[in-house]
C-alpha cells in the first residue's frame, strides 16, 4: 500500500493507504476529521469541501495518495487558535446556515473563492458556489455572509 | 448572577444569533455518520434494480465469502426478526388497502430500490464490493408506472389484493350541484405535481449499539422523529419500547424526508440483536433518491364556480395521489392534509374533494415540505389566475372579491376548519408596495404591445395553511394513529441556570435559539443561561417530534406554558421565604416580590438554590425546581401571505428569469425574525424548484431516469433569485404566544407564484397551461404549438391579445 505524508490543520501525518481511498474517507474515517462532510456520491454538493495547498477541493474528488506532501485544511483547523475566521462569524450573524450539514464545505469554498477574488460582488459570489448545494437556506445569507466576510477580511488587512 | 436592568428586554421579538451555530461552524458537530463505536460493523443493503420481479432465488453465499465480511442475510434470513411489517399509521379509512411491507423483500420486489439483502462487513467499503456477490435470480413482472393505468387494475403491484387502489376518501359541503348549475363560468383544469425528491443534503444514516445480555439497544438515526422511531421500531422488531433508546444526533434537514419510520432502521436493529456487535448503515446519496421517500405525485382535476361579476359558488376536486409501492409511516394520509385547503383563503358556498390513492411501482411517497398543502394552494391559486383570465380582470382583484376580509374573522370555511384571523389585504397591500406591482403592469403591457422577444409575467399567490399539527380531536376524527400535543419541562437547576427538555427534535430550524427566548422571558432568566435538551428519548422520553410547522405552535407553546407553571411553583417557595400569603407574591422578569413591600423580595435564581438545598420548605411541599407541561392545541393555526414573483420569458428559446420575488407573511407573533426569515429564504426556494427546476422521472419500465443529483436538478446559488421579504403580524387567537408557525410556508407559496408568472409572460400567445417543472423546452414548446394553433407568427408584434 501506498505510503503518504500529509499535513493536515496543522499536524503532520503519515500513513499507509489504499490506492483508491478517498481523501475525504482518509480524513474521516482515518484521521476522525468528521467536520468535513459527504452529500453525494457524484461529486456535485460540495459538503466535503477543503483547502489543499491553497485551493478548495472537493475532498471527494481527490485521491488520498494524491494529496501526499499536501497541506490540507479543514473546517476544524480554520479558527486561529480559538479565534474564528471572518467567514465563520459572518455565517453566524447573517443567519448563513441551518440545519449546517453544508456549512463546512460551504465555507471552506468561500475560503477558496476570497483568496481568489476578495471583494466579490453578490453574482460572483453566488457563481463561485455553484459546486456547493445547500437544501435548507436558499443562498441568499450565504452571499450575505460571504461579502460580510469578505469586507472584514479586507479591513483587517488594510488596517 | 443576573442583573435585572440588563434582562429588561424582552427576548422574544429580537434578533438573537443561533445557539446552534458554534459547533456546526467548527466542525464540531457530531452526525449519525461520525458516530465511531469499538467493533462497529457496516452494512450494507442489496436494493432490486427491477421495478418488479418475483426474487426466485436470493443466495448470499457467494457474499460471505469475500474479504471483510461478516455476515451475510436475505429476507427470508431475516423473516423471524420482524412482529409486524413496517406500519403506516394513518389508515385513512375503514377499507383502506395496507400491503405487508417487511423491511427485507422475501417474494417479490415492487419498485426500483426495494430491498434484497443485507450485508454486514468491517467496514462500508468491503459491504459495498460484497453486495456486488449476492447471487439473485429476478423473475420479471410487469410493473405498473403510471396512476391512471394502474387504477384499470390490469397490471397489479400487490396482486394478493386484486387492486391498485389504496382508498377513495370524500368530503363534501354545501349544494355543489346547484352551485356548479347556477355559476355563470366555469373552469375546469387538470394540474400535474410532479414527483420531488426531497434531497436533504445530509443522507439517512444509523447506527445501532446493543447490550444483548439485558436486552437493550441504543439507535442513533438522521430522524425528524425520534418519539415515532421508537415506538414504531419496539413494535416491529418486539423489544420493549422501555429497552429501546432512540437518539436523533445533529441532524442535517430533513424536509419531511427523516419524518418517517425506514427499513434500514429495523435492519440495523435486527443486525446488531443477531450479531450482538455495534452497526452502522450510511445511505448514499443516489440510494437516498431509491430508497428514502419521494414528495407529490399527484393529478389534480379541478372545476370552479363563479358568477360573471367573479363572485365564487364552489369548488370540485377530483384528486389521484400516488402512494408508490408501499404505505411509509404517513403515506395516505398526506395528500388530506389538502383537503382541508383547496378553498385556500376564499369564501364560496359548496366545495367537493375526493381523493384516490393509488399504488404504483415506485419509491413510496410520504411527507416533502408542506405535504399536501403545496399541492391544494398551487391548484387554487392557479385557477384564480385562470378565472380571472376567463373573467379578464386582474387576477389581484379576483382575489381580493374573494378572500376573508379581516372583519369577517374567525370564519368558518367551506372546507370545516375555522380560520382565527388574518390579515389578507394587510400583507398584500404591502406586498404590492415593495414589488411595484403597477409599474411591473405598466411594464408588462409596454412589452406586449411592442410584441418584445422577452415577455413579462407577474405571479400571485395567496396562500394561507394549516399548520401547528394537531389537535388531537381532529387527529382522531381523521383515523391518524397518534395524538397532536407536545411535551416540554422546565427545569431550575441549583445554580440558577435553566433546562428545557422539549419532544421537538430540530434538525436546522433554530430551536434552540427560539425557545431558549421564549423560556428566558417567561422565567426572566438570560437567554445565555437556558440550555434545551431534545432528540434523544433517554433525555427527552415525551414527544412528537417536528414536522408540520408545528415545533413552534406547539412545542414553543408547551415550553411558555411548563415556564408559567414553574413560576406558579416557585411562587409557593417565595411566599414561604418571604414570609407573605401566596396570593400577595408578585412575579416580574425574575423576580419574586411582596406586593407593596419592594424590599421583600428574592431572585428565582437563589430560591431555586434553597429549594434545592431543602432545608425549610413549606409544609407538605415536595422540593421540585422543574415543572411539566403537555400542550394540545385548540385549533390549527393559519399562518398566511403574499406571494409576487415577476419573472421574463424569452420566447424565442423558452427561458425563464425570476426578476422580482416579493413577499410578506403573516405568521403571527415573530418569536426571532432571523429565524423566521431564513425558514422563509429555504421555503421559497424549495417551492420554485419545483416550478422551475426539479421532477423525478420514471420510465415506463419504472426505472428512475433522475435517479443521481446529476440527473435530477436539485438548484444551487447561480439559479435562486434575492428574494424581498417583509412580515405582518397578526397573532394567532389560539395560543398565548399568537404564534403561527413558518417551517412550510415559503414552499406552500412560492410554486403557484411562479409558475403563475411564467404563465402570465404568454398568457396572451395563447398559453393557459404549462407543466412543472416550467424548463425551457417546456416553455417553448407551449409558445410554439399556440402560435402554431392560433396561425400567430411570434416575431409578429400584431401577436398577442387578451383571450
Ligand atoms: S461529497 Fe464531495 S461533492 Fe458531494
Ligand atoms: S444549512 Fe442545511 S444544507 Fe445548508
Amino acid at each position: 500500500m501506498p505510503r503518504i505524508s500529509v499535513n493536515v490543520d496543522g499536524t503532520a501525518f503519515t500513513d499507509e493507504v489504499e490506492p483508491r481511498l478517498l481523501l475525504v474517507h482518509y480524513l474521516r474515517d482515518r484521521l476522525g476529521k468528521t467536520g468535513t462532510n459527504i452529500g453525494c456520491d457524484t461529486s456535485n454538493c460540495g459538503a466535503c469541501t477543503v483547502v489543499m495547498d491553497g485551493l478548495s477541493v472537493k475532498s471527494c474528488t481527490v485521491l488520498a495518495v494524491q494529496a501526499d506532501g499536501s497541506d490540507v485544511t479543514t473546517i476544524e483547523g480554520l479558527a486561529d487558535d480559538g479565534r474564528w475566521h471572518p467567514l465563520q462569524k459572518a455565517f453566524h450573524t447573517e443567519h448563513a446556515l441551518q440545519c449546517g450539514y453544508c456549512t463546512p464545505g460551504m465555507i471552506m469554498a468561500s475560503v477558496g473563492l476570497l483568496a481568489d477574488n476578495p471583494d466579490p460582488s453578490d453574482e460572483e459570489v453566488r457563481e463561485g458556489l455553484e459546486g456547493n448545494l445547500c437544501r435548507c437556506t436558499g443562498y441568499q445569507n450565504i452571499v450575505k455572509a460571504v461579502r460580510t466576510a469578505a469586507a472584514e477580511m479586507h479591513e483587517g488587512a488594510t488596517r | 448572577m443576573t442583573d435585572v436592568a440588563e434582562r429588561s428586554e424582552a427576548n422574544v421579538g429580537r434578533v438573537l444569533h443561533r445557539k446552534e451555530d458554534a459547533k456546526l461552524v467548527t466542525g464540531q458537530s457530531t452526525w449519525t455518520d461520525d458516530i465511531q463505536l469499538p467493533g462497529m460493523l457496516h452494512i450494507g443493503v442489496l436494493r432490486s434494480p427491477m421495478a418488479h420481479a418475483r426474487l426466485a432465488r436470493v443466495d448470499v453465499a457467494p457474499a460471505l465469502e469475500q474479504p471483510g465480511v461478516v455476515a451475510a442475510y436475505s429476507g427470508a434470513d431475516l423473516a423471524d426478526e420482524w412482529v409486524m411489517g413496517l406500519p403506516c399509521a394513518w389508515p385513512v379509512t375503514e377499507d383502506m388497502v395496507a400491503p405487508d411491507h417487511w423491511p427485507v423483500a422475501t417474494d417479490e420486489v415492487r419498485f426500483a430500490g426495494d430491498t434484497v439483502a443485507v450485508v454486514v462487513a468491517r467496514d462500508r467499503f468491503s459491504a459495498a464490493d460484497a453486495l456486488e456477490h449476492v447471487d439473485v435470480d429476478y423473475e420479471p413482472l410487469e410493473p405498473v408506472v403510471d396512476m391512471e393505468e394502474a387504477l384499470r387494475d390490469e397490471v397489479l403491484v400487490h396482486s394478493e389484493h386484486g387492486t391498485n387502489k389504496c382508498f377513495v376518501w370524500p368530503l363534501e359541503t354545501g349544494d355543489v350541484d346547484a352551485a356548479f348549475s347556477g355559476a355563470d363560468v366555469v373552469v375546469k383544469r387538470r394540474y400535474i405535481q410532479q414527483r420531488l425528491i426531497p434531497n436533504a443534503i445530509e443522507p439517512r444514516a444509523v447506527v445501532v449499539d446493543p447490550t444483548t445480555a439485558s436486552g437493550e439497544y441504543t439507535l442513533y438515526s438522521a430522524t425528524q422523529v425520534p418519539h415515532f422511531v421508537r415506538i414504531q421500531m419496539a413494535l416491529v422488531l418486539g423489544i420493549p419500547e422501555h429497552r429501546l433508546r432512540v437518539v436523533a444526533p445533529d441532524v442535517g434537514g430533513g424536509f419531511g424526508s427523516k419524518l418517517n419510520v425506514y427499513a434500514e432502521e429495523a435492519i440495523a436493529l435486527a443486525v446488531a440483536r443477531r450479531l450482538g456487535r455495534p452497526v452502522k448503515w450510511t445511505e448514499t446519496r443516489s440510494e437516498n433518491y431509491q430508497a428514502t421517500i419521494h414528495g407529490r405525485d399527484q393529478i389534480q382535476d379541478i372545476e370552479i364556480a363563479a358568477s360573471s361579476d367573479g363572485v365564487l359558488r364552489g369548488l370540485r376536486i377530483d384528486l389521484k395521489a400516488d402512494m408508490g409501492a408501499y404505505l411509509q409511516l404517513l403515506t395516505p394520509g398526506i395528500p388530506l392534509l389538502g383537503a382541508f385547503m383547496y378553498c385556500g383563503i376564499y369564501k364560496m358556498d359548496a366545495y367537493s374533494f375526493t381523493c384516490t390513492g393509488v399504488f404504483t411501482d415506485k419509491t413510496p411517497t410520504d411527507a416533502y415540505r408542506g405535504a399536501g398543502r403545496p399541492e391544494a394552494t398551487f391548484a387554487i391559486e392557479r385557477i384564480m389566475d385562470d378565472l380571472a383570465a376567463e373573467l379578464g380582470v386582474d387576477p389581484m382583484e379576483l382575489r381580493r372579491r374573494n378572500w376573508i376580509q379581516h372583519s369577517e374573522f374567525p370564519y368558518d370555511t367551506v372546507a370545516g376548519l375555522t380560520y382565527d384571523t388574518g390579515n389578507y389585504e394587510a400583507a398584500t397591500d404591502r406586498a404590492m408596495e415593495l414589488f411595484g406591482y403597477d409599474e411591473l403592469r405598466a411594464e408588462q403591457a409596454r412589452r406586449r404591445e411592442s410584441g418584445d422577444r422577452v415577455q413579462l409575467g407577474i405571479g400571485i399567490s395567496t396562500y394561507t395553511e394549516m399548520c401547528g399539527l394537531a389537535p388531537s380531536r381532529v387527529l382522531g376524527s381523521l383515523r391518524y394513529g397518534a395524538g397532536g400535543w407536545e411535551a416540554a419541562t422546565v427545569r431550575l437547576l441549583p445554580t440558577g441556570k435553566v433546562e428545557v427538555v422539549t419532544g421537538i427534535s430540530p434538525h436546522g430550524q433554530g430551536h434552540e435559539t427560539g425557545f431558549s427566548q421564549i423560556a428566558a422571558d417567561a422565567l426572566g432568566v438570560d437567554f445565555d443561561d437556558v440550555d434545551i435538551l431534545h432528540g434523544d428519548t433517554r433525555v427527552a422520553p415525551t414527544g412528537l417530534d417536528t414536522y408540520g410547522s408545528r415545533s413552534l405552535a406547539v412545542g414553543g407553546v408547551a415550553v411558555h406554558k411548563a415556564a408559567e407553571r414553574l413560576i406558579d411553583k416557585m411562587r409557593r417557595f417565595a411566599a414561604h421565604e418571604l414570609e407573605a400569603a401566596e396570593d400577595d407574591i408578585e412575579f416580574d422578569r425574575g423576580t419574586f416580590r411582596v406586593r407593596g413591600d419592594p424590599d421583600s423580595s428574592t431572585t428565582i435564581q437563589d430560591l431555586s438554590l434553597s429549594v434545592f438545598t431543602a432545608h425549610d420548605l413549606p409544609e407538605g411541599v415536595d422540593p421540585s425546581t422543574a415543572a411539566e407541561y403537555v400542550f394540545d392545541p385548540e385549533n390549527f393555526s393559519f399562518p398566511h401571505g403574499t406571494h409576487l414573483c415577476a419573472v421574463e420569458v424569452d420566447t424565442d428559446t423558452g427561458a425563464v428569469h425570476v426578476r422580482n420575488y416579493t413577499c410578506v407573511d403573516d405568521c403571527g407573533t415573530i418569536v426571532n425574525p432571523q429565524l423566521v426569515e431564513g425558514q422563509i429564504h429555504g421555503g421559497i426556494t424549495q417551492g420554485m424548484a419545483q416550478a422551475l427546476w426539479e421532477e423525478a422521472i420514471y420510465d415506463e419500465l419504472g426505472n428512475l431516469t433522475t435517479g443521481t443529483i446529476v440527473d435530477y436538478y436539485v438548484p444551487g446559488a447561480p439559479d435562486v433569485p434575492h428574494f424581498t421579504t417583509d412580515t405582518t403580524q397578526t397573532p394567532a387567537t389560539t395560543n398565548p404566544l399568537g404564534v403561527k408557525g413558518v417551517g412550510e410556508a415559503g414552499t406552500i407559496a412560492s410554486t403557484p407564484a411562479v409558475v403563475n408568472a411564467v404563465l402570465d409572460a404568454v398568457r396572451h400567445l395563447g398559453v393557459d397551461d404549462i407543466r412543472m417543472p416550467c424548463s425551457p423546452e417546456r416553455v417553448w414548446r407551449a409558445v410554439h404549438d399556440a402560435g402554431q394553433q392560433t396561425g400567430q407568427d411570434l416575431s409578429d408584434d400584431t401577436a398577442g391579445g387578451r383571450l
